[in-house]
């Protein structure tokens, strides 16, 4: 219960009030759950004339594909992206957090945000809570001071590097880049190293898999190329679909209908005065 | 044993033209010993919007009065209902609000917005969101329901055999885990009825 002793709207922060119990049970030998992770391969680098962000597009949920096409490079600014690894709701969350406090930000000042402050803000949130908000994030963006392309751990230490990789397939994304990056790469090139490097996680790592995102950054202009490729195509599509020969026994039925909404006519003469 | 199979639950949501469908199993468990055969899980929040709680029951129905109030809350203020979209921002709120205390449950979140554009979702029990375009599933059936649901799905269905396959998909799947079953309560919703039938499904 919130302090007040009335459970209205949360002013934001976690609360803890359920922590006791739910230790309780583990206690009593009940298995905490498992959340939904992102066991991922992200990628970035950086071009001739600006960021590309990459990601595949699984979700698990243990050894189960919870969803196949999912999205992984999130929203920070117009001008800033950022792909997550980790546990989905932790790298949600605090993309989510950061790009509202960056658009206060951009109101307050009038200027479009900086790359650095974005990676100041997600940084002193992950180190503020010691690595229990596990998200592994590759942020990119163009500002005003050129492209930038940076990597945070979960603990809050952070990468500046020409090209990065993160999550479960980043050795396998890795090794694309190190053997084929090099400095100074067209547009069309880059895309096409990104693409590699998730393919590669995507058929070498287990975590990852299904399609490849894709996300272009340069100054003042941004391209997300949702499903850049598809390699993984459904494969087992039924012509007829799937026949019931027999019904399903219903014991009980009811239909409610629903009204239509009514509309209000202002009639009459108005109200006197 | 995992907190979530305490009490047992199967929870699936489909969708088909302008309409969508969901359903539970009907079971209340304390493991293997069943309490209740008439158990919701699905709960309606508008004449258009419904939330399915998957995982330990009293967290379910605490979880559930708390979205009821804020969405009373919502429509004294707007006066409107709430879009699904928005419910499930604020159902994923919720439950992250409690990430290092969770409320153990897993929901399903299916309702009609604008235009009569169905829309369904589901969550971890920390509110990480999987919106999708065809099905979602939830409980301790959720393995089997993901491969009934993948070969049984058809996109575009009409009401009558969209409710013939989630019928047939909870059914098939709740054979198959021993924590859910005993019937089913499947909701039909489309722009102009709900229709809400019970299903009749093994005993054992």
């Amino acid at each position: 219960m919130s302090k007040a002793g009335f459970d209205g709207p949360p002013k934001g922060g976690f609360s803890f009030d359920l922590c006791k119990r739910n230790e309780m049970l583990v206690q009593k030998g009940l298995r905490a759950p498992s959340f939904l992770k992102t066991g991922t391969t992200i990628v970035g680098l950086v071009f001739q004339d600006g960021v590309i962000l990459g990601a595949d597009t699984r979700a698990t949920e243990g050894p189960i594909v919870a969803d196949k096409n999912c999205e992984k490079i999130h929203y920070i600014a117009p001008n800033i992206y950022c792909c997550g690894a980790g546990t989905a709701a932790d790298t949600e969350a605090v993309t989510d957090m950061v790009s509202s406090q960056l658009t206060l930000h951009r109101y307050h000042t009038g200027r479009d945000s900086r790359v650095v402050t974005a990676l100041t803000l997600l940084k002193s949130h992950l180190f503020s809570y010691q690595g229990h908000v596990s998200a592994a994030l590759v942020l990119g963006g163009v500002d005003v001071t050129g492209p930038h392309l940076h990597t945070i751990y979960p603990h809050g230490s952070t990468d500046t590097l020409p090209y990065a990789t993160m999550g479960s397939g980043s050795l396998a994304a890795m090794a694309i880049f190190e053997s084929k990056y090099k400095e100074g790469l067209t547009k069309d090139e880059g895309i096409k190293l990104v693409a590699e490097a998730i393919c590669s996680g995507i058929f070498n790592d287990l975590g990852s898999g299904s399609n490849v995102d894709i996300c272009v950054l340069t100054k003042g202009n941004k391209e997300y190329l949702r499903n850049y490729s598809s390699p993984n195509p459904r494969t087992y599509i039924s012509e007829r679909g799937y026949e019931f020969s027999k019904k399903t026994e219903v014991l009980l039925t009811k239909i409610t209908p629903l009204k239509d909404l009514v509309e209000v006519v202002e009639a009459g003469d108005a109200m006197e005065e | 044993m995992s907190i979530f199979e305490y009490n047992g639950s199967a929870l699936v949501a489909m969708v088909g033209k302008n309409c969508f469908a969901i359903a539970s199993d009907r079971r209340l468990g304390v493991q293997l010993q069943t309490i209740a055969t008439d158990f919701q899980r699905i709960y309606k929040v508008h004449d258009k919007l419904f939330i399915g709680l998957s995982g330990l029951g009293t967290d379910a129905q605490t979880l559930y009065q708390r979205l009821v109030f804020r969405h009373k809350l919502y429509q004294l203020r707007e006066e409107r209902d709430m879009k699904p979209e928005t419910f499930a921002s604020l159902v994923s709120a919720i439950l992250y609000e409690k990430r290092f205390g969770p409320y153990f449950c897993q929901p399903v979140i299916a309702g009609l917005g604008d235009e009569s554009k169905p829309f369904i979702c589901t969550m971890d029990s920390i509110g990480a969101k999987e919106l999708a375009k065809d099905f979602v599933v939830a409980g301790t059936a959720s393995e089997s329901l993901y491969g009934a649901c993948e070969a049984m799905f058809k996109p575009d269905m009409e009401p009558e055999e969209l409710f013939e396959t989630i019928s047939q998909a909870l059914l098939s799947s709740v054979d198959r885990d021993c924590l859910s079953g005993w019937g089913g309560h499947v909701y039909v919703v489309t722009p102009t009825e709900v229709t809400e039938r019970i299903l009749k499904g093994r005993m054992d």
